[in-house]
C-alpha cells in the first residue's frame, strides 16, 4: 500500500529544500550560509514506477515493483574542495515501508598537481565488462536491476576513501573501504531464489540471513588499479583484498558466509575495426578454499571477457561479449558435493547490448540480453523511453527470465518475470 | 563577454589571407583550407558555453546546454583533443565527454563518456561521424569538422561577398549526402552557409551562420582578433526539425593543459569548466 500522505509531507520537505539554497555570498543578517561556499546546486527528480510479474510466484507479491520516489542531488564547492550530496527516498508497495537510501555524500579534493581524494559515500565503477563485472568488486545491487529500477540503481554505494595518483608513467586509483560493503544481493525480499539446501525455491518467507563481516578497519577491503594509455589504447592492472561481495559459502550450521576473497586481473581497451574491443580477466583467490575440497567454501575462480562494440547504423549501436567462469579444483568441488545439483566447470555466457534512438534521440529502443549457453538460461532486458519533454521521461521495460533448470543463474528467476511502467520528472 | 569590434574590422586582422583575399582569386582548395582553418582551429585553445535549441515540426523545444573546451595538438590544422560538459537537460547533466580527434583517414576519433550516476567511463565507437549531436539536427561532423581531403573541392562561382564552393565525397558510400555547397565569406572565410544536396538534386539540409563576433585575445603576448561564429542554425528539410546553437563567453589562448584531455578529468571535470 502506498502511504500517500508519507509521500506529500516528502514532497514538502524537498519544496522547503529548494527554498533554502541560498543565492551565493547572501548579503545581510541572519546569513546561514558561508561565503566561502559557492551557490548549491539543487537538482533531483521525482519517480512513480509500478510493474507486476507476469506469471503466479507463490513465493512472492505480484507486485514486482511499486513505489513513489524522490531524489535530492545537493552540490557545492570552495577553493579547495567539492561536496556532493545525493539520496532517494521512496514509498515502498513491495516493502510496505518508506525506505531511504544515502547514494553519495562525499568531499572530492585535488591537493596537488599529482593527487586526488574522494572521500565518503560513493558509487564506483571500473574495468571494461558491459553488464558484467571481473575486476569490479564494487559493490552491485541486483534486486534493482531485476525488478526493473533506473540502471543507475545496479551500482551500490560504496562508504570508502579513494585516493588517485597520477605520473608519467601510470596513474594509481587505491579505494579503501574500513567496514566490507556486500553487494546488495538477491535474499528473497523482492525477487525470490533458487534455496539448494532446501530444494526448492524460496522467497518472502524464507529472507536469506547472512552473517556479514562488518567489525571497522578489521573486515576491511582494498581495491587497486593501476592503469595506463598507450595510443588510446587503455591498459589496466587490478588487484582486491576483501570478501566475496555475496555469501560464497556457509556455516556447519547453513548461514550464509562472507569469505575472504583476493582478485586480481588486467585488461586492455581501444579500437578495433571501425569499434570498440575489450578484454579482461581476473582470478578469483578463494582465500579460504583451501584447495577447493571444502563443500561450505566456494571455490577459485578463473574469468574472462571478451566484448566488442559498434554502430551498424546511424544511431543503432550494439555489442557482443563472450563471458567465461571457470570453477578451479574442479575435481575436488565434485568430490565434495553431498547430492546438490554440481556447477559446471565451465559457464559460458554471452550478452548483446542493442540500442536504437529515434525521433531527434528522444525516442530509445534497447535491448540487453544474457544468455547462457551452458547454463541454458537466459535474461533479456527490452526497454523503451521517451523523453516527453526535457524534464518529463516515460520508460517501459521489462525483465525476462528462462531457463531449463530450477537452480541455475537466470533459471531461477523464471517466476520474477516481470513488466514494469515508470514517469520521471525532473527538477 | 563584451561585444567587440564589427564584423568587416575582423578581416583586416588577417594577416596571411587577407593579402591573399584581396589578389587573384585563391583556389578552391586554397579556399576550404583557409575556411576549414577559420571555423575550426584558430588560437592553440578555446573555451565557450553552447546552448543548443531544438525544435521539431510541431514547434515543441528542447534544450542542450554545455561547456567546451578544445585544443590543438599542433599548429598544422590537423589532429585536436575536445572535452565537453554537460549541464542541461536533466538526463546528461554532469556528463562528460572528450574527443581525440586524428585528422588521419584511415584513423578513428578516440571518444569517451562518463557517466557520473555510475561512474562509469566508457569507450564511444566512433566509425559513423554522420550522426547526430545530441540529438539535435548538427552532426558529429559539423561540430568537430570534416577533413578536407574526404571530398573533391570545386569553386562554382563568386559574388559579391562568397566564394560557392561544391564539395563532392570521395567516398559517396560513406556519408548520406550527394554533394554539398559551400558559401564561405570573401573577407574572413567563414562557412556561412552550407546546404547538402541529395543525388536527386534535392537540398535536404542547411546550415547557417547568423553571428559572428570578433573575439579579443592574446598571441604570444600581442592581441589578435578571431572572427567567431556565435549563432548559427542547422535546418533539416526533411524533418522540419531546426536547431539553433548559441556560443557565448568565447575565449582563445587561455593555455589549457594538455592532460585535461584524460580519465582524471572526465572524472572530475576541471573546476573552471563547471562554473
Amino acid at each position: 500500500m502506498i502511504r500517500i500522505f508519507k509521500t506529500g509531507c516528502l514532497i514538502l520537505l524537498f519544496s522547503l529544500m529548494q527554498t533554502v539554497a541560498p543565492a551565493h555570498g547572501a548579503e545581510g543578517k541572519g546569513k546561514v550560509w558561508p561565503d566561502f561556499f559557492g551557490p548549491v546546486d539543487v537538482h533531483g527528480f521525482i519517480e512513480m514506477r509500478g510493474g507486476t510479474r507476469t506469471s503466479d510466484d507463490p513465493e512472492a507479491k505480484d507486485i514486482s515493483v511499486m513505489e513513489v520516489r524522490l531524489q535530492a542531488d545537493l552540490f557545492t564547492y570552495t577553493d579547495w574542495a567539492e561536496f556532493k550530496f545525493k539520496g532517494d527516498v521512496w514509498a515502498d508497495g513491495v516493502t510496505e515501508k518508506g525506505e531511504g537510501d544515502v547514494r553519495e555524500a562525499w568531499v572530492f579534493s585535488r591537493p596537488s598537481g599529482f593527487l586526488d581524494l574522494k572521500i565518503g559515500r560513493q558509487v564506483l565503477t571500473w574495468g571494461t565488462g558491459d553488464l558484467v563485472f571481473l575486476n569490479d568488486l564494487f559493490p552491485k545491487d541486483w534486486q534493482s536491476y531485476f525488478i526493473g529500477r533506473d540502471s543507475e540503481y545496479l551500482k551500490a554505494p560504496s562508504d570508502a576513501a579513494k585516493i588517485s595518483l597520477f605520473t608519467e608513467l601510470a596513474n594509481l586509483d587505491l579505494v579503501y573501504t574500513p567496514q566490507f560493503d556486500a553487494d546488495r544481493y538477491i535474499t528473497g525480499e523482492y525477487i525470490s531464489y533458487w534455496n539448494s539446501a532446501a530444494a526448492g525455491h524460496a522467497g518472502r518467507d524464507d529472507i536469506i540471513h547472512a552473517d556479514r563481516p562488518d567489525r571497522w578497519f578489521e573486515d576491511d577491503e582494498l581495491a587497486a588499479r593501476l592503469y595506463r594509455n598507450i595510443s588510446n589504447y587503455e591498459l589496466a592492472v587490478y588487484g582486491y583484498w576483501g570478501f566475496w561481495k555475496q555469501p560464497g559459502g556457509q556455516t556447519v550450521s547453513g548461514t550464509a558466509i562472507f569469505p575472504e576473497l583476493n582478485v586480481y586481473g588486467a585488461s586492455i581497451r581501444g579500437q578495433v575495426a571501425g569499434g570498440i574491443g575489450n578484454l579482461e580477466l581476473a582470478y578469483y583467490d578463494s582465500a579460504e578454499a583451501s584447495g577447493g575440497g571444502d563443500p561450505l567454501i566456494d571455490n577459485s575462480e578463473m574469468r574472462y571477457v571478451v566484448g566488442y562494440t559498434r554502430d551498424l547504423a546511424m544511431d543503432l549501436n550494439a555489442s557482443l561479449q563472450y563471458y567465461v567462469e571457470q570453477l578451479l579444483d574442479y575435481g575436488a568441488y565434485e568430490e565434495s558435493l553431498s547430492g546438490i545439483p554440481a556447477r559446471d566447470e565451465f559457464r559460458h555466457v554471452i550478452t548483446l547490448q542493442i540500442t536504437q534512438l529515434l525521433m531527434n534521440q528522444t525516442l530509445e529502443l534497447s535491448l540487453s540480453g544474457y544468455y547462457s549457453p551452458s547454463d541454458e538460461d537466459t535474461y533479456l532486458r527490452p526497454r523503451i523511453s521517451y523523453d516527453v519533454t526535457d524534464s518529463i521521461v516515460l520508460e517501459t521495460g521489462a525483465n525476462i527470465f528462462i531457463g531449463e533448470a530450477d537452480h541455475t543463474f537466470f533459471g531461477q528467476f523464471e517466476n520474477n518475470t516481470n513488466v514494469y511502467v515508470a514517469v520521471r520528472y525532473s527538477l | 563577454m563584451k561585444r567587440c569590434f564589427l564584423i568587416p574590422l575582423a578581416g583586416l586582422l588577417l594577416a596571411t589571407s587577407s593579402a591573399m583575399a584581396q589578389t587573384a582569386t585563391p583556389t578552391s582548395d586554397e579556399i576550404i583550407h583557409k575556411a576549414n582553418h577559420m571555423a575550426l582551429y584558430q588560437g592553440a585553445d578555446t573555451k565557450s558555453k553552447v546552448s543548443l535549441t531544438i525544435t521539431d515540426k510541431q514547434g515543441r523545444m528542447r534544450k542542450r546546454a554545455f561547456r567546451s573546451l578544445r585544443k590543438n595538438d599542433d599548429n598544422l590544422d590537423r589532429n585536436q583533443k575536445y572535452y565537453t560538459f554537460f549541464q542541461a537537460p536533466a538526463d546528461v547533466r554532469k556528463m562528460t565527454f572528450m574527443v581525440h580527434k586524428h585528422a588521419d583517414l584511415e584513423e578513428d576519433d578516440d571518444r569517451w563518456l562518463y557517466m557520473p550516476s555510475l561512474d562509469l567511463v566508457k569507450r564511444i565507437a566512433a566509425s559513423d561521424k554522420r550522426t547526430s549531436f545530441v540529438g539535435s539536427d548538427f552532426l558529429y561532423e559539423d561540430i568537430s569538422g570534416r577533413s578536407p581531403k574526404d571530398d573533391f573541392h570545386e569553386l562554382v562561382g563568386t559574388t559579391e561577398e562568397y566564394y560557392v564552393i561544391k564539395n563532392t565525397p570521395k567516398k559517396p558510400d560513406t556519408v548520406e549526402f550527394a554533394h554539398y555547397i559551400a558559401h564561405i565569406d570573401k573577407k574572413n572565410f567563414l562557412p556561412m552557409k552550407i546546404e547538402f544536396f541529395k543525388n536527386d538534386g534535392r537540398a535536404y539540409r542547411v546550415i547557417e551562420s547568423l553571428q559572428v563576433d570578433a573575439i579579443k585575445a592574446k598571441q604570444n603576448g600581442r592581441p589578435v582578433i578571431y572572427p567567431t561564429v556565435t549563432i548559427s542554425v542547422a535546418k533539416n528539410l526533411e524533418s522540419g526539425s531546426t536547431t539553433k546553437m548559441t556560443v557565448s563567453d568565447v575565449r582563445y589562448n587561455v593555455g589549457i593543459r594538455d592532460d585535461i584531455f584524460s580519465e582524471r578529468y572526465l572524472r572530475r571535470p576541471p573546476r573552471d569548466v563547471m562554473r
